[in-house]
């Protein structure tokens, strides 16, 4: 197995056996972070330089670990206490980091295609960590690997996902991911919060929660991220909440087995309610564990060039 | 392209038998032991030991199965990053005493990388290995404990065990290499 690019910008451009081979090595490597001692030597003696131009705690926590039990260095570099307040270009930036000689970047920016804007300046790896409202790879991954462990497959299944569709980077990842997969793709939300025409991504839109939660396998609430709404797009958060957060009256519509997903962080009580995002169909927990070996994977297979053992 | 079978099932299930008893003999029984498979060939042939052990003794014997992919040595080379198999070892490795079983030894290097991964699980009382072929080409100082057949093949030859968990049918060749061979580790 082969992967044809070097980099990880989204899930759009890869093929469902280059996915499964993301998924298949993060199901072996998965085990390390259940032993006492949590680390092989695989890594040793890369640098990872971990590029954040936007908050978070999830993602880049998850990547940084995932390096280190790699044994790889990990430099965590973020925009508020960089010299990015001075002034200095996206382009700059990275090019000086370059000279520094890492092995892999992973970046994640506010602006949809800085990742790929990389690729063209810099002669290393680079991993899309979230960029705008473009893609969330690795959460896709995540997303998919989680769904497989628990279901046992993801080939036919109903994966409907709630809420913010045209801001949210999780929800195209998904929407390429789960298709390629073999799932089937439902999108749930305020018409304001719904892209025209995203029927053309080969998704079933819904504006009604009731009709969309019949009959799914999985359901995903994504966070109402008010950071980048200009406007609120719906009258208040109690409206949203009523109409489109998942609480456990809702919860008994899904059928026997349904599992609740959500990429965090939750806003607990707007689209999911904490009894939900605690209970026995929640999967949110297992999302983060699975975080770790998804972004092991993505590490090794991006490290170097892959070719079959023997 | 010539071949020349050298194991066929009768013989390799004669060696099995032959090993798990010397296993027996020399750990005096079969307590506190471990028997630890290499992907894919070594799985196979320890869950077989542990059958006939289970047969010879009556008692079951923890098996597992090490995947040393994470621990080779051409990694950090900015080498050629290779598919994972498994690692899965149910049971607590210290105070054990572990057979590690592989289908060829030949440069040792395979093992060498298992003993890391064991160390990084836990702490074994003692490592025994044992193995289907030994082929020689040591590049390393690492022998084994039991050794099923000694083959010495020539430059041009290879050494391939099939087993009917994986290939249908249980037998040791002898071939010449394909012209794009690479050589195995």
């Amino acid at each position: 197995m082969t992967l044809k690019s070097r980099h990880l910008l989204g899930l759009e451009r890869l093929t469902r056996a280059e996915i499964e081979y993301f998924l298949d090595t993060a199901g072996s490597l998965k085990e390390i972070s259940s032993r006492d001692i949590k680390k092989v030597p695989t890594l040793r003696g890369k640098t990872v330089i971990n590029l954040f131009f936007e908050a978070s705690t999830r993602t880049r926590t998850s990547f940084e670990i995932a390096a280190k039990r790699l044994s790889a260095d990990t430099i965590n570099f973020s925009a508020s206490t960089s010299s990015v307040t001075k002034g200095e270009t996206l382009i700059d930036t990275a090019k000086n980091i370059e000279a520094m000689r890492p092995d892999l970047v992973v970046i994640r920016h506010p602006a949809s295609g800085a990742p790929e804007l990389l690729t063209h300046w810099l002669d290393l790896p680079i991993i899309n960590a979230g960029d705008g409202s473009h893609e969330h790879p690795t959460q896709g991954l995540l997303d998919l690997f989680t769904v497989r462990e628990k279901k046992g497959k993801i080939d036919g299944l109903t994966l409907t996902i709630i809420g913010d569709i045209t801001h949210s980077r999780v929800a195209r990842s998904d929407i390429y991911g789960f298709q390629k997969m073999g799932a089937r793709v439902r999108v749930c939300g305020p018409p304001t919060l719904i892209p025209p025409g995203i029927e053309s991504l080969g998704v079933q839109k819904f504006t009604r929660l009731e009709p969309a939660l019949e009959g799914a396998d999985v359901v995903m609430a994504l966070r109402i991220q008010l950071e980048r709404l200009a406007a609120p797009p719906f009258p208040s958060l109690r409206e949203y909440s009523r109409l489109f957060g998942i609480n456990l009256e809702r919860l008994r519509l899904l059928k026997p087995g349904s599992i609740i997903m959500h990429p965090g962080p939750i806003n607990r009580g707007v689209e999911i309610s904490p009894e939900v995002a605690y209970s026995s169909s929640s999967v949110i927990l297992d999302q983060v564990e699975n975080g770790v070996a998804v972004r092991m994977a993505v590490l090794y297979l991006l490290s170097g060039r892959s070719v079959d053992a023997q | 392209m010539t071949q020349k079978k050298i194991i066929d099932a009768e013989g390799l299930e004669r060696i099995l038998r032959r090993i798990a008893h010397e296993i027996s003999e020399r750990n005096q029984g079969t307590r506190n032991l471990a028997l630890v498979g290499i992907p894919t060939g070594g799985v196979h042939l320890a869950h077989r030991l542990s059958r006939i052990i289970k047969e010879m003794e009556g008692n079951q014997v923890e098996t597992g199965e090490l995947d040393t992919t994470l621990y080779r040595d051409d990694l950090p080379l900015k080498g050629p990053i290779f598919r994972l198999k498994r690692t899965d070892i149910p049971f607590d490795l210290n105070g054990r005493r572990v057979i590690l079983i592989d289908d060829v030894l030949q440069t040792g290097r395979t093992i060498r990388a298992a003993l890391d991964a064991i160390t990084d699980l836990g702490r074994p009382r003692n490592i025994q290995l044992a193995v289907l072929i030994d082929r020689g080409g040591r590049e390393l100082p690492i022998q084994a404990d039991y050794t099923g057949k000694l083959v010495t093949p020539t430059g041009n030859e290879e050494i391939e065990v099939r087993l009917r968990e994986s290939d249908g049918a249980d037998e040791v060749i002898v071939r010449e290499k394909k012209p794009d061979e690479k050589p195995k580790d």
